[in-house]
């Protein structure tokens, strides 16, 4: 029983002292892997430069569009302003005005202060309102567009 | 010339350049009324020149004044339907009056007639003062149902009309000033960074190595005032056929 027991360790060691020299790994292609990557490292150089030159043309074309939106945005802005501030403004005069007239100081004033107020908030309503259709008595505007939908 | 060179403000000046007085009132013909009556000479020279050919095909020039017509035309017809083109020598010279006043004032040198209040307000006046007059003679009374929106209760009207009212009165006032701030503002600006260019150039070298930043800066402000000239006109032309369409059709 020990001598088979003494077979069976020594027949281990054997396979494993066997099986040793395969596990080292065949790296044998040295000098032609360091080209590789030369080659790989002037490709993407190539690409990110192509890329940054593209990336600046983007921004540049962005800007131009953005900066003549935001014209339009102020020219917008203004005018709804420009309605709103209106309101209030002739609502103002004419409570003034009156009291003026009347000796009423501040009552008018105020009271037609709230006025113009609310006439600003409907002129701003208005000029953002899709455009009504022009007349109702009129015959339609243009054939035109009737034929074609 | 005494003055600052880089005064923003001095290009709004007026002069007189002819003084005539009739009793207490002043008449003079001024640098203000001398570039309106060239406004109006160049539009009338320039239409006339273009349109004396009468091409079936046209020549370049008479094809940018048909492009103007037919661009007011339909902007009317758009606006106050057919009904409306009754008005159209009214808009037509008004949008060219502001168009070509608001272009000349682009010029160096050259005062802009758009850039004061009064002028822009006696415009503003001149199409509510249309409206009134045409809507009143069309519709009689009943032109005043432009204050009255329907489907109101009752006890909200007189509120409702009284901001109705005061909402009709701040058109002009709102019609004007767009136009006057947009031309003073932009004129003020541009005359503000060409004065920086002129100030930093007179420091010296590094200065005017500085100066070229504001100088980029007036070319592209240059190019957005001449957008905004043309895009005021439109809004002001725009917005007087809008206001005649409730002289032609009100209770709309």
């Amino acid at each position: 029983m020990t001598t088979g027991d003494d077979q069976s360790g020594s027949g281990e060691t054997g396979r494993r002292t066997s099986a040793d020299p395969q596990g080292a790994s065949p790296h044998g292609a040295g000098p032609q892997g360091a080209g590789d990557t030369a080659a790989w490292d002037a490709r993407r150089g190539e690409l990110d430069r192509r890329l940054a030159a593209h990336q600046a043309r983007r921004a540049a074309e962005e800007g131009t569009r953005h900066r003549s939106a935001n014209a339009q945005g102020m020219a917008e802005g203004l005018k709804l302003a420009s309605e709103f501030v209106a309101g209030i403004v002739v609502g103002a005069a004419i409570g003034y005005g009156i009291d003026r007239l009347a000796g009423t100081m501040p009552l008018f004033l105020v009271f037609f202060l709230m006025i113009g107020f609310a006439a600003g908030v409907r002129n701003v309503l208005r000029s953002v309102a899709p455009k009504p259709a022009p007349s109702a008595d009129a015959p339609p505007p243009r054939p035109r567009e009737d034929r074609e939908s | 010339m005494e003055h600052d060179p880089t005064d923003p403000i001095h290009q709004f000046q007026i002069n007189r350049i002819v003084p005539i007085r009739i009793g207490d009132w002043d008449f003079s013909f001024t640098n203000s009324a001398l570039f309106m009556v060239l406004t109006v000479a160049i539009t009338a020279a320039f239409l006339y020149y273009t349109t004396r050919g009468r091409g079936l095909v046209p020549s370049r020039g008479q094809s940018v004044t048909e492009l103007t017509y037919e661009f007011t035309a339909n902007m009317l017809r758009d606006a106050a339907g057919p009904a409306g083109m009754r008005f159209f020598p009214f808009v037509f010279s008004i949008f060219m009056f502001v168009l070509v006043a608001n272009l000349l004032g682009m010029f160096p040198y050259f005062f802009t007639v758009t850039s004061h209040l009064i002028v822009t307000f006696a415009l503003a006046m001149l199409v509510i003062g249309v409206v009134i007059v045409y809507g009143l003679m069309k519709h009689g009374l009943h032109w005043f149902k432009l204050f009255v929106p329907p489907d109101v209760p009752a006890m909200l009207l007189p509120l409702v009309v009284l901001i109705e009212i005061v909402s009709f009165i701040s058109r002009p006032v709102s019609l004007s000033v767009r136009l006057f701030a947009n031309m003073l503002a932009g004129h003020i600006t541009l005359k503000v960074f060409a004065g920086f260019v002129f100030s930093l150039g007179t420091l010296g070298a590094l200065g005017i190595l500085g100066a070229i930043l504001p100088l980029l800066m007036v070319v592209a402000l240059t190019a957005l005032e001449f957008l905004v000239a043309a895009l005021q006109a439109y809004v002001f032309a725009v917005l007087t056929c809008m206001y005649l369409n409730d002289a032609i059709h009100p209770g709309h």
